[in-house]
């Protein structure tokens, strides 16, 4: 029980923000729909919680950064230095 | 102007050329004449512009680019000189129509003479388009522009590429953009967008994301933007340039060309995976708007804690809608009750039907109880009675018998009677308990007698001495068992 959980877990944190926002709104809609059997309701909506989560923390985590390429004598990008406008 | 130009026709009659008296002009060798004939048409046409038809390009080994210049009459040579070749910001080739500058020269070896040409354009932006609807049609065939080849874009982008210039109003527009959307991990590789290297900088920066390995240095963008500012056709003519078409196909990240302005397209934006009107739309098609997805987030999470509880009041509902159904307990008696009052009253009118039912059939019978019925077995008794032959003379026989034996017996009874003696003098003694006193011990024992004569009773008391009485007595004890004898 306890390893499926931790791969559960795993599955989520290797999705992407889309594949978890879809995810997590598949969760809803079978909650929303009532058919699904309380108890499993109940993993469902622990389940959904840790992908609210993981999507949360991909938001939270957005911030800029802005840099610029230092390309090598080849032309090939060999490095980054932050970008300031104008520079 | 003297000299071999103006010879005389009677030149023409010897065999032998010879000098003429006067003539102070040799005869020109032939590199005399070519040299002569060299610098007249260079400094003749020391710089022309010629428009006209490109015809049998060729680009040698060495770089230099030949071909031929030519309208519906006449052509000319020409050659382009590798460092300009090398410059030229289209590649020339056959019929498109040029304005070419440069110098005539001649070439002695073979007689003949051609432009070297400096700076070669495109005859103005109609031949422009030929040539674009050309490379577009030539592309197109190859299948880079199909639209299977295109790739969705990445929804939350974590890195983007973008190849542009860095200073000037795009990079501005799109990082000020994304910034408004959705703040990201942004990488600037910055490239001439205009003139001369400026496609080859582009395909080159195009490629250089695509080479990023995706656990290097350098973090591999998931998205490239290939963005330049509005301009004109020549402005943006490097995004037309095969090398950054097929370096955007070839592109291993999806590519969204936003180059010019929306009425601009380039063979770059048909390369694209997405072709965003301008630089600022290219950023909004890039990333999502975070406070959308933050919001979206938050409604799907209340959504899932409504919904959680929705089994559980849905559970409460149907538990108490049935409890609601279940009767109560008077409730469950009354229809029983019901149906035994019911039971009960239709016993009771099932017995008074009964009855009735049964007497009206009694009634309705007339051969099974009747006056006559009674009357036939009444006469079926009598004959039967009849029959039998019963009278009164049966009985009367009988008693007329009887009475002969009683009337006999009484006459016996009467000879009998103990009393009858009495009437002739006899006298019974009886002791005071009512027996008969048969001897003269017994008389004696007794306190008192009584002598029963014929017309009643005298007392007497017995007294000693006297023997008569005790003798009469005893013969009337004598007569006793003769009277039981007569009854017995």
């Amino acid at each position: 029980m306890l390893c499926a959980m931790e791969q559960k877990a795993a599955d989520i944190t290797a999705m992407s923000f889309e594949q978890a926002l879809q995810a997590l709104e598949a969760i809803v809609r079978q909650l929303e729909s009532g058919e699904v059997p309380l108890d499993e309701s109940i993993t469902l909506y622990e389940r959904g919680e840790e992908l609210r989560r993981h999507c949360q923390a991909r938001l939270d985590a957005a911030q800029a950064r802005i840099e610029k390429i230092v390309a090598g004598p080849d032309g090939a990008a060999r490095a980054t230095e932050p970008f300031s406008e104008g520079g | 102007m003297p000299g071999p130009f103006t010879d005389d026709n009677d030149a023409a009659g010897g065999l032998v050329a010879k000098g003429a008296p006067g003539d102070n002009a040799a005869p020109l060798s032939i590199s005399e004449i070519s040299a002569l004939l060299k610098r007249t048409v260079e400094d003749r046409f020391g710089f022309v512009r010629l428009r006209g038809e490109l015809s049998g390009v060729k680009r040698a080994a060495s770089g230099h680019l030949y071909c031929s210049l030519k309208d519906d009459k006449a052509r000319i040579d020409g050659v382009m000189w590798r460092g300009q070749a090398d410059r030229l910001p289209f590649a020339p080739e056959d019929g498109l129509e040029v304005i070419a500058s440069g110098k005539l020269t001649t070439y002695a070896g073979r007689s003949s003479y051609q432009i070297v040409i400096e700076r070669m354009e495109i005859a103005g932006e109609g031949a422009l388009l030929a040539l674009l609807e050309k490379t577009r049609a030539q592309l197109a065939a190859e299948g880079l522009f199909a639209e299977e080849r295109k790739r969705p874009l990445p929804y939350l982008p974590q890195v983007i590429g973008v190849v542009t210039s860095p200073t000037g109003a795009v990079i501005r527009d799109i990082l000020h953009r994304l910034a408004d959307r959705f703040p990201s991990h942004v990488l600037v590789w910055p490239v001439l967008v205009q003139g001369q290297g400026s496609a080859e900088q582009v395909a080159a920066a195009v490629r250089g994301f695509s080479a990023l390995a995706p656990d290097g240095a350098v973090p591999r963008p998931d998205l490239v933007i290939v963005a330049r500012g509005g301009g004109s056709i020549e402005d943006l003519w490097g995004f037309n340039e095969e090398v950054v078409v097929r370096a955007i196909a070839e592109s291993t990240i999806p590519v969204i060309s936003a180059v010019g302005h929306e009425t601009d397209t380039t063979l770059a934006d048909f390369a694209a995976d997405r072709r965003a009107p301008t630089p600022t739309a290219a950023a909004e098609m890039a990333v999502p708007v975070r406070a959308d997805l933050l919001a979206l987030l938050g409604e799907l999470a209340a959504r899932k804690r409504r919904a959680i509880l929705r089994p559980v009041s849905l559970g409460r509902e149907r538990l108490e809608a049935r409890v609601r159904r279940l009767p109560r307990g008077e409730a469950l008696l009354q229809a029983p009750a019901q149906k035994l009052d019911e039971l009960s009253e239709r016993l009771r009118r099932g017995l008074a039907d009964r009855a009735t039912r049964a007497k009206d059939r009694l009634q309705a019978d007339p051969a099974r109880l009747s006056i006559a019925l009674l009357q036939l077995r009444v006469q079926r008794a009598q004959d039967r009675l009849d029959a039998a032959r019963i009278g009164p003379v049966l009985v009367t026989q009988r008693i007329a018998g009887g009475r002969d034996r009683l009337d006999a017996l009484d006459r016996l009874r009467r000879q009998i009677d103990p009393r009858a003696p009495l009437a002739r003098g006899y006298v019974l003694v009886v002791a005071p308990d009512g027996t008969m006193v048969k001897n003269r011990a017994t008389a004696a024992a007794q306190p008192a007698l009584a002598l029963e004569f014929s017309d009643g009773r005298l007392d007497v008391l017995p007294v000693e001495g006297g023997t008569s009485p005790r003798r009469a007595r005893s013969r009337r004890d004598e007569g006793t068992p003769r009277q039981d004898d007569l009854f017995g």
